[in-house]
């Protein structure tokens, strides 16, 4: 089937299988290689993406059902060449990561969060990443970037004299 | 070595350089790894625990549009030979599909090529293969009994190895002792289980006989295993280091899907990747870890002084040997943990079942060693009325004590146990924490504290090889770096191996800024090609800081006291008068009399006339490292050095229970943690959170159970648990730092921390727990369930 | 894990949907997908065509709906979960959806599961349908260009199984609404937060001034192959003031009889025991919910 899809702003017309799932045409005939399979059952979560600005599972939705709705991936929040966003700077600064397979996936998990809760307490980060499995770190680190990032976008939009 | 705290670069808490391209989804997995014309493997996997292949029928799966190719394993196994293994079972020969007879549910039987991995699972669903269902065995113990079906007919038995050390006088210990105490611990089958699975991509070159792969593999001598299966030159392999794994903690080897898409590619003439989607990665991956169980006897005298240890440990390595059932060495080398048993007898038994194959799972058998000691002490402390923690402090090594050797022949190089837990105790007051377990159960609760001390032994000296297979006489294990300045002044630096999250592009960087005293970011660090590379035993046994960082580390030194001979040379004075700081060399005695970073490379690339004598030109070192302490074989009586350093780990944990449901809750969760010289302090964190976590899974929701007709049921993420962030706690980390006397910055490993403990820790905080209704459990995972159903029956009893 | 090869049709409205899957007795209607797809891809559902509903839009919404039966909230069968958990008006009148939701899943599976799809897959853990049943909800479908309906407690009769009419379309579903002081509880164990329960249990109570219980609802799910409603429990217990020994009691006995699943996670002694004492926490709970509001809705 002739599929046209809107990918980071951009307007796509891709070829598919209706059995292709968004996961892989994403990677496969888009080439956006920072969703990743890695249960294909809608367990662990690293092929999360946005969908109309919420995390949902691309493994759980095939490609043809996505016409007409809006796809952000971990390709699409990167500001530009060499730029990252502040959340993604974040990961960085406390190492929220190790091997970065479940990474892009987590940071579109703080993106949706943030974008509707810019102050979350711990347990709001924790419960918004429970369904991003991540074997490397134990979370810790992740939650800190997700409450540092938090923290920095607050942060940026107050005046340079505002009292905090 | 130097002490911690002078060092510029080392133990700061700098960003890590490689989180930048994973933040963006740049990573290079090997999932995203495109070559023109792939094709694409699907497996057919035998449904049955065993079976004999009668007959394999391929013509429909072949006649589906889009499909190349279905390998059988009767051709592949003409072609190739068989895998490589541990021990010296010439009649338990691994395959990558089964040859006339499949020893597991969900053993790959064929491999079917096709234009797309779609198309590959419609015909692998056409491929008829005609079984002879034959008996199995599941249980280890069953295994062992002469009436049980046989896994391997031509072995003769199930049995792998069954070997018995004696160190020390463990006889007359006993005797002498005036209290004894036995227990049983199961550890069940577990393992990492990364979140991307494992995948390989070959591509034959036949005009230039070149097989490249690129592959998520963390595994030693992997090129050497697929050219000699492969029963190809190993120069005409060539495997792409710079693909970043996804997660492995020591289960990603994968030779037998190497050698499966190396032979397809060669036999058809196109690239040939295979990347098991989770349910062959579950089934027939052969990723699965240890599953042990452990018969423990201590002696110990009225002060809880524990004086000697039996310990039989009984393995359930699955199907094939591999490398797995050296899992039971790697623990004799911190075989009395951090304590001073004067005897241990033990022995160590592997046998095959109907099980998925194992591979080696972080820490190589140490994790449910840790468990059966860490249960055993606390069980001591139990009958004697003692507290779990001062047991442990009577009986540990005393920090004035190291050197330590232990009966089993290792040198533990340095620790302070008792002050890590001094500090931990400083940090969370263990009467409160008491009191706080004693509120719980006010409150209707089941509460424990749970305590494990144990040791990471880093360095990857493994002579568990040789002390388990007599045939093998490795004792060389290396790891190696080259530097190279370029003729502009650019500095970069190499390793030889994949990673698979462990930092090791910025701890290179690091070692190498410190020595040079040079901004860390101005080395770059690259992974060229096996074809490339100097040796590498790659990340296992907790070595990477210790060996790459130490190759790093003598790499640089050499490539400075080369740039200081350039500069005396240059200046006129003897080397010993000229000294190198921040990239210049100058003389000590008219400091002003200086050659910059740009002249020594000017010299060095452009003016042999100002080089010294019998100096090559360029600037380019290399460093190949052998293991410190390692280069000896075992004694007659078993007895081998194995690793260098040894960190400690105390966890102290706070942790309740539901006691209707029999849902465990971890309240508090502390972790003293020493691994000498931090490199990364961000990095080390992340480690210990991690393996922590990991630990959590397998103490409480993590196992590959079987049913009793030999089908795994745990073959998805619905019913493999792995721990999310709702399960993992906040943990506080309390630093110690005992540098080794061993490593060129003090450092020790630190992969496989949190893991070692947290297992053993939690099923202590259970038991602590359960301790008011009298009853225990010392089998992992321990689930809601079997533990909701265990307090039930007490608590009736208790009314009774 | 790839999906066998389907058709795919995306009809306009659901009578379309209807006569679409009448031609096709291997096709099935994919709604948020969430348990559908992972089955597709392990190959375990293999439908020949998928009727895509997620696009009609008139079987999105909440609303108030009264009739002959009295007031109830109407919800359309693709709305989504998450939007039912944020809902104003599922808070207000039917609490214990807004008590339930939070427990399927995870954020990211709500944000594309459906009302009507959790309803029609009829997993024994589902709390939606607990829900339905706990509340005596009516399921409401559309087939052969007919609507019809059925009681939840009529509506499923074993572990993924409904009464749902062969060619017919899930539409969507009502909840009745309470009024007065009322309260709800639920409780579920699982090993993780997210996974799905062991035994989950629902409960549903309108106190009297007197503070005893004029009406109470009383539902246990995942124990066995479709949820239950507790009808003798709920008969000894009304009327009463709900004091926990009793409700214990009633519950033990209403349980008694029940032959609970055994799985790799639990075993069956564990879900009966444990639905007793979950049905006792979410009785308590509602108890206590009505007890703190004078005079509610």
């Amino acid at each position: 089937m002739r599929i046209k899809l809107d990918i980071n702003g951009l307007k796509r017309e891709v070829e598919v299988e209706p059995r292709t799932t968004l996961l892989d045409c994403l990677r496969d005939t888009l080439g956006l290689t920072g969703a990743h399979a890695g249960c294909e059952h809608g367990v662990c979560g690293a092929c999360t993406v946005l969908f109309d600005g919420v995390a949902v599972r691309s493994c759980l939705m095939f490609a043809v059902q996505a016409q007409g709705s809006a796809i952000t991936t971990i390709e699409g929040v990167t500001p530009g060449p060499g730029e990252l966003s502040p959340v993604q700077d974040a990961f960085c600064e406390t190492h929220g990561m190790q091997c970065g397979f479940c990474t892009p996936a987590m940071i579109l998990t703080a993106h949706a969060l943030l974008a509707n809760n810019p102050n979350p307490t711990r347990a709001e980060i924790v419960e918004a990443i429970s369904g991003n499995i991540c074997r490397c770190t134990g979370y810790a680190q992740i939650v800190e970037a997700i409450a540092l990032a938090a923290e920095r976008m607050r942060g940026a939009n107050r005046p340079k004299d505002a009292h905090p | 070595m130097s002490e911690p705290g002078q060092h510029r670069y080392v133990s700061s808490d700098r960003r890590v350089r490689e989180d930048r391209r994973f933040v963006v989804g740049k990573g290079n997995f090997v999932a995203d790894i495109g070559l023109p014309n792939t094709k694409h493997v699907a497996l057919v996997t035998c449904p049955y625990p065993a079976a004999r292949i009668k007959s394999i029928d391929v013509s429909a799966a072949l006649a589906l549009p889009g499909v190349h190719y279905v390998l059988d394993g009767a051709e592949l196994a003409a072609a190739t030979l068989p895998l490589m293994t541990g021990l010296d079972t010439p009649n338990v020969p691994r395959r990558p599909l089964a040859f006339e007879v499949a020893r597991y549910a969900g053993e790959w039987v064929a491999a079917v090529v096709a234009d797309s991995r779609a198309l590959a699972e419609d015909a692998a669903e056409k491929v008829k293969v005609v079984y002879e269902k034959l008996p199995f065995v599941l249980d280890a113990e069953q295994a062992l009994e002469p009436t049980s079906p046989l896994v391997h007919q031509a072995h003769g038995s199930n049995l792998l190895l069954d070997k018995t050390f004696t160190w020390g006088e463990v006889d007359k210990d006993f005797a002498a002792s005036p209290r004894k105490l036995s227990l049983r611990v199961k550890w069940g089958r577990s393992s990492t289980v990364p979140i991307e699975t494992f995948g390989v991509i070959a591509s034959w070159d036949p005009w230039r006989d070149m097989l490249d792969v690129h592959a998520s593999i963390q595994m030693p001598r992997y090129a050497d295993q697929i050219g000699i299966a492969l029963k190809l030159p190993v120069s005409s392999i060539r495997v792409h280091y710079d693909v970043d794994v996804g997660g492995s903690y020591g289960v990603k080897r994968g030779i037998k899907h190497t050698v499966l898409v190396g032979y397809l590619s060669r036999r058809l003439g196109f690239p040939v990747r295979l990347i098991e989607d989770r349910l062959e990665n579950m089934r027939g991956g052969d990723a699965h870890g240890p599953e042990r169980l452990f018969d423990v006897e201590v002696a110990f005298d009225d002060q809880g002084i524990i004086k000697s240890m039996k310990m039989r440990a009984l393995e359930n390595v699955g199907a094939y040997a591999g490398r797995s059932p050296f899992q039971l060495g790697k623990p004799i080398g911190a075989i009395v943990g951090p304590y001073k048993i004067q005897s241990v007898q033990y022995r160590a038994i592997a046998v095959v079942t109907n099980k998925t194959t194992q591979e080696a799972v972080r820490g190589f058998g140490q994790a449910p060693t840790n468990v059966a000691i860490e249960r055993t002490v606390d069980e001591v402390a139990r009958v004697l009325g003692l507290d779990p923690i001062e047991i442990r402090r009577r009986n540990m090594i005393r920090h004035e004590e190291f050197p330590y050797t232990i009966p089993s022949g290792t040198t533990y190089d340095s620790g302070n146990y008792h002050t890590v837990i001094d500090k931990v105790l400083a940090h969370t007051s263990y009467e409160e924490l008491k009191q706080e377990r004693d509120a719980l159960r006010a409150q209707g609760k089941l509460a424990g504290i749970g305590i494990a001390a144990c040791l990471e032994p880093s360095g990857g000296n493994a002579m568990f090889e040789a002390l388990l297979n007599p045939k093998i006489t490795t004792t060389t294990f290396m790891d190696s770096c080259r530097i190279t300045v370029d003729g502009v002044g650019s500095i970069t630096a190499t390793m030889h191996t994949t990673s698979s999250g462990q930092g090791h592009e910025t701890l290179v960087g690091t070692v190498i800024g410190e020595v040079l005293q040079l901004d860390p970011e101005l080395a770059r660090v690259t992974r060229p090609d096996s074809l490339n590379s100097l040796p590498s035993g790659t990340p296992v046994g907790s070595r990477m800081a210790i060996m790459l960082g130490g190759a790093a580390f003598h790499a640089a030194t050499k490539l400075k006291a080369k740039l200081t001979a350039i500069g005396a040379h240059d200046l006129g004075i003897a080397p010993e008068r000229a000294a190198y700081a921040n990239g210049e060399v100058y003389d000590r005695n008219a400091p002003e009399k200086r050659r910059a970073w740009v002249d020594l490379v000017q010299i060095a690339y452009r003016n042999f006339h100002r080089m010294p004598a019998d100096m090559e030109p360029g600037l380019s070192v290399s460093h190949v490292m052998q293991v410190p302490t390692g280069g000896k074989l075992p004694t007659a009586d078993g007895r081998v050095q194995m690793y260098p350093c040894t960190s400690f780990e105390f966890h102290l944990i706070l942790l309740s229970i539901d006691p209707e449901l029999g849902r465990p809750e971890i309240v508090k969760y502390r972790v003293g943690h020493d691994c000498g010289t931090v490199i990364n302090p961000k990095i080390v964190r992340g480690m210990t959170m991690g393996g922590i976590a990991h630990g959590i899974g397998a103490a409480l929701y993590e196992e590959f159970a079987y049913d009793g007709e030999g089908q795994l049921m745990a073959q998805s993420f619905m019913d493999y648990l792995l721990p999310s962030s709702h399960e993992v706690p906040a943990v506080e980390i309390i630093h110690h730092c005992t540098p080794s006397p061993h490593t060129v910055l003090g450092q020790k490993g630190s992969g496989e921390s949190g893991y070692l403990g947290a297992p053993a820790g939690i099923a202590n905080a259970i038991n602590d727990a359960l301790r008011p209704l009298g009853i225990s459990i010392n089998t992992l995972p321990i689930k809601v369930s079997v533990l909701g159903d265990m307090i039930a029956a007490a608590r009736d009893n208790k009314e009774k | 894990m790839k999906a066998a090869p389907f058709e795919y049709s995306r009809p306009a409205d659901i009578d379309e949907a209807c006569a679409l899957l009448a031609a096709d007795e291997n096709a099935r209607v994919i709604a948020g997908g969430q348990t559908l797809v992972a089955m597709m891809a392990m190959r375990l559902a293999r439908p020949t065509r998928l009727i895509d509903i997620n696009r009609i839009a008139a079987l999105a919404y909440i609303r108030q709906e009264n009739n002959k039966e009295g007031e109830a909230v109407a919800i359309g069968a693709i709305t989504r979960q998450c939007v039912v958990e944020r809902d104003a008006l599922i808070a207000k009148s039917v609490p214990l959806l807004a008590r339930a939701i939070p427990n399927i899943g995870h954020a990211a599976t709500r944000a594309r599961g459906t009302v009507g799809g959790s309803l029609a897959n009829a997993d024994p853990a589902a709390e939606l349908v607990l829900s339905a049943i706990t509340l005596d909800a009516v399921i409401e479908y559309r087939a052969d260009g007919e609507s019809g309906e059925s009681p939840a407690r009529e509506f499923y009769i074993g572990p993924m199984i409904t009464t749902l009419p062969a060619g017919a379309v899930l539409s969507g579903v009502r909840f009745p609404i309470w009024r007065g002081k009322v309260g709800v509880g639920f409780h579920e164990v699982n090993a993780r937060r997210s996974d799905f329960a062991f035994v989950s249990a629902a409960a549903q109570v309108e106190l009297g001034d007197d503070g005893k219980a004029k009406r109470i609802a009383i539902g246990v799910g995942a124990a066995t192959d479709f949820p239950l409603r507790l009808e003798s429990a709920e008969q000894q217990l009304k009327g009463g003031a709900l004091d926990d020994a009793k409700v214990r009691a009633a519950l033990r006995e209403a349980l008694a009889d029940i032959e609970p699943l055994e799985d790799l996670h639990a075993s069956a002694d564990y879900r009966r025991r444990v639905a007793v004492d979950l049905a006792a926490r979410a009785v308590a709970d509602a108890r206590q919910a009505a007890q703190g509001k004078s005079h509610a809705y």
